[in-house]
C-alpha cells in the first residue's frame, strides 16, 4: 500500500482551479517532489496534505486513512517552511523539542539531542535561532519537523534562501539524513536540480495540473509531453517523420527506437533532441557551424547550425575549444527517441 | 505668598493616597491586559457572533467617557453583586472603581494585543499547528509569548495614561493621591499649594515612566 495517496484533488479560488484533478502516490520511506514554476499549484498540494487549508474535492490518505476531516495538529506530518518559522523566542533546543508534547522529560532531552547531533548542530541546543547562519537554521527547522516522528514531512521550498553552494550540498545532507530516518518526504520547489538531487519520484506541475510524475531518470529521457520535455533540462525539437513502426527520420538520419503508440508511419512529429544526444565526434561526415558557446568548466555547451540552418545543442567535453563560425563533425546518440505528433 | 511647609505632616495621609492609586492601577493594567487579551482572540475569531460581540464591546467602551464609567459602575456594581451572590453585603467603591477602569481600559489593551498578535506571522501559527498543538496551545506558547514581547512598550504607556486617570475616582468619594492631597490642603487651608505638588509628584512619575519607556523600546527593537 501506498503511503500517501493524493487522488483527485481540486482546489479553487474563485474561478480558476489552482489545483486540477491532481492525483499521484507516494512509497513509504519515498522522497517525492513537486516541481513547477512559481503559481503552478505545488505549494497549495503541501498545504492540503499539511491541513493549513480545507479539502474541496478529492481525497488524501496517509496510509490509507482519510485525511479531509483530520485537523491540521492531528496529523502525524511535520513541515519544514520555506522561511522555516523557527520560534524567535525559543533556544535551539526548546524549538527541536517543540512537538515533543507529552513525551517524559528523559526521552524528550535525549530525543533532542539525538536530533541536534544527526544535524551536526549539537553544541548548538542553547543559542537562540537569529544568531544562527541560514544554513544551521534550516538544519534546526528539519530537527524539529523530524522530531515528533512523524509519517510524513512537507518541504516547501527548503533551500530557496540559501546561496548557491550551501543549497547543493545542504540538499544532499537533507536527503541523507532523510534516508538515515527511513522518513518519507515531500519536497516542492521551482529548481530542477534540486529536484533531481533530493528525490526518487518527481513530479512536474503546469497551471495546477501534475503532467508527469516519475522518476528523474525518466522525466529526463521519456518525457511525457512538450511542457515536461520543454521544463526538463535542455533540447531542441526538430522536424522529422515517422518512417516506420519503430523508426524516425530527420534531417540526421534515421533512427530506431521505441515510439509513442498514438503514432503512425507518416505523421509529421518534432524530435527531442538534448545537448548530451549530440556528440562532437571529427571523424562524422556529418558537419555543424559553431553560432554560440557556452564555457561551463567541466563541459562547453555548443549552439550549432544544422547545413538546413535547424540549430541544435550539443554538450562536449570542455578541452574542445572551437571559435564560433568554425564548422565541426557531429554525431547523434539517441538512445531514447523522444518524438511529440504535430 | 506660598507655603508649603504644611505638606511634610501631611505626608503619611499623601502616602496612603500613593499607596491607593497604585494598588488600583496595578490591579487595573493586570485585569484590563487579562480581558483585552480575551477580547482581541474573540476579535480575531472566525466565529462571526463572537468577533462581532467583541467588537461592540471595544467600539462602545472607546465611545463613552471613563468618567462616565466610573459613576455608573459605582451604582451598578453593588447591584449585579447582590444579585448574583444574594448577599447586600456592601461592596465598596474601591471595588466599583477597579471592575470600571478594567472593563474600560479593556478595551483599550485589545486594540494593542490584537495589532501584537496580527505582527507575527502565520507561519509561526502554522509551523504550532504542524507540530501538533491545539489552537490554545499555539497562542499560549508561540504566539502570545512573541506578541506580548513586541507590545510591551504600547501597553505600558498605555498604563501611564491610566496611572493619570485613576485620579478621575475622586468622583465617587475615593482617597486615591489626588483626592487626598486636594482633601488635605481644604483643611488646612492651602488648596493651591497641595494641588500644585500633587501635580509635581504626577509629573515626575509620569515623566520617568515614559523615559524608561523609551529606554526599553530601543532595547526591544534590536
Amino acid at each position: 500500500m501506498m503511503l500517501l495517496e493524493f487522488d483527485n484533488v481540486t482546489q479553487s479560488y474563485g474561478a480558476a482551479p489552482v489545483v486540477d484533478a491532481m492525483s499521484f502516490a507516494l512509497a513509504d520511506g519515498e522522497i517525492g517532489c513537486l516541481l513547477g514554476s512559481s503559481g503552478c499549484g505545488k505549494t497549495t498540494v503541501l498545504r492540503c496534505i499539511a491541513g493549513f487549508e480545507p479539502l474541496q474535492s478529492g481525497d488524501i490518505r496517509l496510509a490509507g486513512q482519510a485525511l479531509a476531516k483530520v485537523p491540521a495538529h492531528q496529523r502525524p506530518i511535520g513541515m519544514v517552511f520555506q522561511d522555516y518559522a523557527l520560534f524567535p523566542h525559543l533556544t535551539v533546543s526548546a524549538n527541536v523539542g517543540f512537538g515533543l508534547k507529552g513525551w517524559a522529560r528523559r526521552e524528550r532531552t535525549a530525543r533532542v539531542a539525538e536530533l541536534l547531533e544527526l544535524v551536526g548542530l549539537a553544541d548548538s541546543g542553547s543559542k537562540y535561532p537569529h544568531e544562527l547562519s541560514g544554513g544551521q537554521q534550516q538544519r534546526v527547522a528539519l530537527a524539529r519537523a523530524l522530531a515528533p516522528k512523524p509519517r510524513l514531512i512537507l518541504l516547501d521550498e527548503p533551500f530557496s534562501n540559501l546561496d548557491v553552494d550551501l543549497r547543493e550540498r545542504l540538499s544532499r545532507e537533507v536527503r541523507d539524513i532523510l534516508k538515515r530516518e527511513g522518513m518519507s518526504a515531500i519536497l516542492v520547489t521551482h529548481d530542477q536540480h534540486e529536484a533531481f538531487a533530493m528525490a526518487d519520484k518527481v513530479g512536474v506541475m503546469q497551471q495546477g495540473r501534475l503532467r508527469q510524475w516519475d522518476t528523474p531518470y525518466r522525466l529526463y529521457h521519456q518525457p511525457a509531453d512538450r511542457a515536461v520535455a520543454d521544463f526538463i533540462g535542455q533540447g531542441v525539437l526538430v522536424p522529422g517523420m515517422v518512417s516506420g513502426p519503430a523508426s524516425l527520420s530527420f534531417e540526421l538520419g534515421e533512427f530506431s527506437g521505441q515510439l509513442p503508440d498514438e503514432l503512425a508511419a507518416g505523421d509529421a512529429v518534432d524530435v527531442l533532441l538534448r545537448p548530451d544526444d549530440v556528440v562532437h565526434d571529427d571523424a562524422s561526415p556529418l558537419t555543424a557551424t559553431v553560432l554560440a558557446r557556452d564555457f561551463r568548466g567541466t563541459v562547453f555547451h555548443y549552439t550549432l547550425a544544422l547545413p538546413s540552418g535547424q540549430k541544435v545543442l550539443a554538450q562536449v567535453p570542455s578541452h574542445h575549444d572551437h571559435a564560433i563560425g568554425e564548422a565541426i563533425g557531429i554525431r547523434l546518440e539517441l538512445d531514447h527517441l523522444i518524438a511529440f505528433g504535430r | 505668598m506660598m507655603d508649603f511647609s504644611q505638606i511634610v505632616p501631611a505626608l503619611p495621609a499623601l502616602a496612603d493616597g500613593m499607596v491607593l492609586t497604585l494598588k488600583l492601577l496595578a490591579m487595573s493594567v493586570a485585569g484590563g491586559v487579562v480581558l483585552g487579551t480575551l477580547l482581541a482572540l474573540a476579535r480575531l475569531s472566525s466565529l462571526p457572533l463572537l468577533s462581532g460581540l467583541a467588537k461592540f464591546y471595544v467600539n462602545y467602551f472607546r465611545s463613552i467617557p471613563l468618567l462616565l464609567v466610573i459613576s455608573w459602575f459605582y451604582l451598578v456594581v453593588p447591584l449585579i453583586y447582590t444579585w448574583l451572590t444574594g448577599s447586600f453585603e456592601p461592596v465598596g467603591a474601591f471595588t466599583s472603581c477597579l471592575v470600571a477602569f478594567v472593563m474600560f481600559e479593556a478595551a483599550y489593551f485589545s486594540e494593542i494585543v490584537r495589532a501584537g498578535i496580527q505582527s507575527i506571522p502565520k507561519g509561526q501559527v502554522n509551523a504550532g499547528y504542524a507540530l501538533g498543538m491545539r489552537y490554545d496551545q499555539v497562542m499560549r506558547l508561540i504566539v502570545l509569548p512573541q506578541a506580548f514581547r513586541k507590545m510591551t512598550p504600547l501597553l505600558l504607556q498605555q498604563s501611564i495614561i491610566l496611572f493619570q486617570d485613576t485620579s478621575l475616582v475622586y468622583a465617587v468619594g475615593l482617597l486615591d493621591f489626588l483626592n487626598a492631597a486636594r482633601s488635605k490642603g481644604d483643611i488646612v487651608g492651602l488648596p493651591h499649594e497641595f494641588l500644585i505638588f500633587a501635580g509635581a509628584v504626577y509629573f515626575v512619575i509620569s515623566m520617568g515612566a515614559t523615559q524608561l519607556v523609551k529606554r526599553l523600546q530601543k532595547r526591544f527593537a534590536v
